[in-house]
């Protein structure tokens, strides 16, 4: 796993370095551009923040790769904003997933007079840079966060286009009440930002659906024993159990349950829903349900053609939040072209307006800056697969259920999540 | 009753697990009073170690009884390997030094043996291809598979083992002699260099069989998964009195049981006020209550210099 | 002869104080405004460091939770200073308040382990930093205090009168932003946490632990009251790590218990023991280098890039691979530390002569 990782590391820094190096090697192709009279070229800066090391790098790269395919993309296209011709530049920085690192960086970002920034990764890091953004006027996009809390500060300039566990968690509930008929439902959480945010929130709209929740115990990101809790869970015959955490706790508890004899449903979030978590569980994981925010990835609009491009740039399949970065630039590059202007006082206000329709499906914000009805999709673990099971909207009953020719979808997913 | 009867068997699976780690603290205290912070990751290593050996074995058809063998071995050896390594370089030549000078180096070692791992396997969790089918039988309405009753039972045996052993044997003897007076032992003709390092390598080894139980229990491996091991385990050594062999076991399967039994019945007991959210707290709070109110342990003899 | 030195002496301290008011402007001219905010985390960690290396330093007792200090002060801050439980008092009120808080936990820590030896110490003081982390990560349910794992955000800056230090102040043709003015507070409280440590170090308070950390007995049979000396040095080095967790809520606008793990009471103990225990100065720099580091060594990873095309190593894991190495060898070949203290180092003189007179004789 760890080599692989590596090599997608590798594969990608070679890229960015071989792009980079073009990019100042090749003379401006038209060598008009240096008459004085010819429209001068102005560059815009974007930023990507995310943790490009250590044990999150793997998502952190992926967000960055897709700033970057959309950067080029966009310059291939040529853009023009205020009648003048319009470079994009990619500036990335590495977060370390650690929240006063992020703070440095978002402060590295401003001061390199970024026109926008498309990051963080955690909710974590995104909240305490979100400060420094606003202080310093830049808006920002967040690829990933789902904390409710990250767009409840009041600045202007925070905007995500992620469900968030606010949205997500609910969506979960009233499948799991609705669809799956659960009445007596047991919820454990691994005491993080990101897996209690999810359990809270599903928690109190089951509850407002009339299941009953029998027990609500905690587990740390840290431990892989559950038999005790998983034991008093069973004393009280719950018929659904949900999880809020990552696949490395939700492997070995669905095991766990296995063992203890536990019959009932097993149903988690976005941090469970990734290749590994079968791996951990073997057979156990079979029925296990999970959800992701955003359609699945072959389903979104535009989302073929970006796996494929995806795929043939860098050499390795889309982990997860890839497309969020890619769809985040466009947006900001919309608002530039409404506005006129690259200078973020000028286009901030028409981010907001944003009507966009990206590869992952139409994108408008709220006046938080969250993302306007993002679908969630939840996926069944079948014969050793994750397979996409039904599309949910979030503030709608259960709507289209894809096609059963659907693909399933094994691209790898993340193996950690806060 | 029958949920009661799961959350003992529970614990005590648990329980047995720390009893293996608290062994490697208890003989290297015994005999140096020294903790060995390193010791929870080098069963670390040792369960990676095996994790891989599993891996590459299972990936080319050997039978499951042919890899357990072959892991176990491979893993004791890179441990005692180690642990003979880390006493030579790390610790011997601060024996004379004052305290706070071997307890520093040895979280430096504990960070090397982490990041070193971190390098080696990454820093994902690495999961365990299935190998083996355990067998489940139900005791009292409680669950209970056949690799967890091996667990409990290999617990128990190492500890009988090496208590035969400390008392029988020749090594044993010496080791004990160690143990009283270091100096006189010396004079007595005891290579005190070569009973301490010969005590690393048991502890690491018996380090290594408990990487390779923690593996096969909950099928993944992790380069920070010896921490909080370490870390219960030694609360374990000190709750039945560290320096005891004995005492590492009874502590060991103590502990399991009362954190399986706080997690379960907190909530009830408290009226939801506290939950399974404090379990980890619980193994602390021991720790400070034993080592306050009786610091020579369950089987420790008070009066001891040990606190 | 003796009216130049101390004439000079005198010049070299005016040089130092003007480099130190003029360095976030030095530092935003050459390396950019994020340097001036790691120059910033740079103090805070210098006076984390000398309040730890009043408990292990002078008294020699090794604290392995001291990041719980941090946290509570910080935590103090935070919940009487946002909207988490709708207060918002002052900062004067409330960082003497958060040193205090911290201070009784310093004490509440202190009483039980009294009677424990150096490595009991180190678990149980480990221990200690773990509750106190997952009580906070906890504390959210069935009442909400702490905000568990979400943090707590929206903490007021730090404000004097009208003048809050998060806006942007100008005076005498230069921008005080937000990082500068934090800069200056930061700036004045480690002096004075400088001062303090010093004036402890050769008071009558700093020599009892002194001889509590070289010889317990002795020092009982002296007629030093160990039990309140090792209370005091646990309380006074929590008072500086609740200072600091005060301003850093206030710095930072949002903290969760992700902050405080061991991790970095490791790191402040590196800080500590690299820089050169029981040396003020030695810590000081221990402090800025170990934060600096950090920062430089995120240049390593696109330098293997560049010369080997592939990255060997994280620079993260690079840095904890390093601190890890740094712990052992320095423990093993110079154990005083990078600046060791100037009666440690005499004191190894004295041992090593007492070694040579052995060998000899």
């Amino acid at each position: 796993m760890h080599m692989h990782t590596l090599r997608h590391i590798t594969a990608a820094l070679i890229a960015a370095t071989l792009i980079t190096a073009c990019g100042k090697e090749t003379p401006p192709p038209a060598p008009k551009a240096e008459a004085p009279k010819a429209p001068e070229v102005l560059t815009v800066k974007i930023g990507s923040a995310s943790p490009l090391t250590g044990p999150q790098a793997h998502i952190g790269i992926d967000i960055r790769n897709g700033v970057q395919l959309a950067v080029e993309d966009l310059n291939a296209k040529g853009v023009e904003i205020g009648g003048k011709k319009v470079k994009l530049e990619l500036v990335s920085e590495d977060d370390e997933a650690n929240p006063t690192k992020a703070t440095t960086v978002a402060q590295k970002l401003v001061d390199a007079k970024v026109a926008a920034v498309v990051g963080h990764f955690n909710s974590g890091a995104s909240i305490p840079a979100s400060k420094v953004y606003a202080d310093g006027g830049v808006p920002q996009i967040s690829p990933s966060s789902t904390n409710p809390d990250y767009t409840l500060k009041g600045f202007k300039t925070t905007f995500r286009v992620v469900a968030h566990d606010g949205q997500q968690g609910p969506t979960l509930a009233r499948f799991a009440v609705n669809t799956l008929k659960a009445k007596n439902i047991a919820i454990i959480d691994d005491s993080t930002a990101y897996g209690q945010g999810l359990a809270d929130n599903f928690e109190a709209t089951a509850k407002t659906l009339g299941a009953k929740i029998i027990a609500r115990e905690h587990t740390t990101d840290k431990d892989t024993d559950f038999k005790a809790i998983l034991t008093r869970i069973k004393g009280k015959k719950p018929d659904l159990i949900m999880f809020g955490g990552i696949d490395p706790q939700a492997g070995p508890m669905v095991k766990q349950m296995k063992e203890l004899g536990i019959k009932a449903r097993f149903i988690g979030g976005d941090g469970m829903q990734t290749p590994n978590f079968i791996k951990l569980a073997g057979d156990a994981s079979d029925g296990a349900m999970a959800s992701i925010p955003g359609l699945p990835k072959d389903q979104m609009p535009g989302g073929k053609a970006f796996l494929e491009k995806y795929k043939a740039k860098f050499n390795q399949e889309v982990e997860l939040f890839a497309p969020m970065g890619y769809d985040a630039v466009f947006v900001f590059v919309e608002a530039m072209k409404r506005a006129g202007s690259a200078d973020p006082a000028k286009f901030l206000a028409e981010i907001g307006k944003t009507d966009y329709q990206g590869v992952i499906g139409p994108i408008a914000f709220d006046d938080k800056g969250d993302l306007k009805n993002g679908p969630i999709t939840i996926y069944v673990v079948k014969g050793g697969k994750w397979e996409p099971l039904e599309i949910v909207k979030p503030d709608a009953a259960p709507a289209a259920t894809p096609a059963a020719s659907a693909p399933a979808a094994a691209t790898p997913a993340p193996e950690t999540k806060k | 009753m029958e949920i009661f009867a799961q959350q003992i068997v529970n614990g005590l699976v648990l329980g047995s697990i720390y009893a293996l780690v608290a062994l490697g603290y208890t003989m290297v205290y015994g005999i140096l009073g020294l903790i060995n912070f390193a010791h929870g990751d080098i069963t670390m290593i040792g369960a990676l170690v095996s994790l891989t050996v599993i891996q590459l074995l299972a990936a080319a058809g050997v039978p499951a009884p042919v890899i357990l063998v072959l892991a176990g071995g491979s893993a004791v050896l890179v441990c005692a390997i180690l642990g003979l390594s880390i006493e030579r370089i790390a610790y011997r030549p601060l024996r004379r030094a004052p305290r706070l000078a071997p307890l520093i180096t040895a979280i430096g070692v504990s960070i090397l043996l982490q990041y070193s791992a971190a390098l080696i396997w990454g820093k994902q969790y690495i999961s365990l291809p299935e190998i083996i089918e355990p067998a489940q039988f139900t005791i009292f309405g409680a669950q209970l598979t056949s690799l967890q009753a091996a667990i409990f039972l290999l617990a128990c045996t190492i500890m009988a083992g090496l208590l035969w052993f400390i008392k029988a044997s020749r090594m044993g003897r010496a080791m004990r002699a160690t143990e009283q007076n270091p100096d006189v032992a010396g004079l007595m003709g005891v290579n005190t260099n070569t009973v301490i390092a010969f005590t690393f390598v048991l502890g690491s080894a018996i380090g290594a069989i408990a990487g390779l139980m923690v593996v096969l229990y909950y099928g993944l491996g992790h380069y920070f998964m010896g921490f909080m091991l370490g870390l219960k385990a030694f609360t374990a050594a000190v709750l039945g009195g560290i320096g005891n062999v004995g005492g590492a076991v009874l502590g060991g399967l103590l502990l399991g049981i009362i954190e399986s039994l706080a997690a379960g019945y907190i909530g009830d007991l408290t009226g939801g006020v506290l939950g399974s959210n404090y379990r980890d707290i619980f193994a602390f709070l021991v720790l400070v209550l034993v080592l306050v109110l009786r610091p020579s342990g369950l089987l420790g003899q008070p009066g001891g210099e040990r606190a | 002869m003796n009216a130049t030195q101390t004439r000079w002496r005198w010049l070299l301290w005016v040089a130092v104080a003007l480099l130190l008011l003029a360095a976030p402007f030095l530092i935003e001219a050459t390396l950019g405004r994020a340097w001036v905010r790691i120059a910033d985390v740079a103090l805070l960690f210098i006076m984390l460091a000398l309040g730890l290396n009043i408990v292990v330093g002078f008294a020699g007792l090794l604290d392995l939770g001291y990041i719980a200090f941090f946290a509570v002060g910080a935590y103090c801050y935070a919940l009487l200073a946002s909207p988490q439980l709708a207060i918002h008092w002052p900062f004067l009120v409330l960082l003497p308040l958060g040193a205090m808080v911290a201070a009784v936990f310093g004490i509440l820590l202190g009483a039980p382990t009294l009677r424990l030896r150096g490595d009991y110490l180190a678990i149980v003081t480990l221990g200690f930093g773990e509750i106190i982390r997952v009580l906070l990560n906890n504390l959210n349910r069935p009442v909400n205090i702490t905000n568990g794992p979400q943090g707590i955000t929206l903490i007021d800056p730090l404000q004097i009168g009208g003048f809050s230090l998060a806006q942007t102040h100008s005076f005498a043709g230069l921008t005080f932003t937000a990082l500068h003015s934090y800069y200056f507070v930061f700036l004045a409280c480690a002096v004075v946490s400088i001062i303090i440590s010093r004036r402890l170090e050769d008071s009558r308070i700093g020599r009892a632990w002194v001889a509590i950390r070289e010889d317990e007995l002795a020092a009982a049979s002296m007629g030093i009251n160990t039990r309140n000396m090792k209370l005091l040095a646990f309380a006074m080095g929590a008072t500086f790590g609740g200072v600091a967790g005060g301003l850093f809520a206030s710095f930072q606008g949002f903290i969760s218990p992700e902050s405080f793990h061991l991790i970095d009471s490791i790191m402040v103990l590196c800080m500590v023991v690299l820089g050169g225990m029981g040396n003020v100065a030695g810590v000081v720099l221990g402090a800025v280098l170990l934060t600096a580091l950090p920062e430089a060594l995120r240049y390593i990873g696109p330098l293997q890039q560049r010369w080997f095309g592939e990255v060997f190593i994280d620079p993260s894991d690079l840095r904890m691979l390093l601190f890890g190495l740094a712990l052992v060898l320095m423990m093993l070949f110079r154990p005083s530390g990078i600046w060791p203290a100037r009666r440690r180092t005499a004191e190894n003189v004295t041992e090593r002569m007492t070694e040579k007179r052995h060998a000899s004789g």
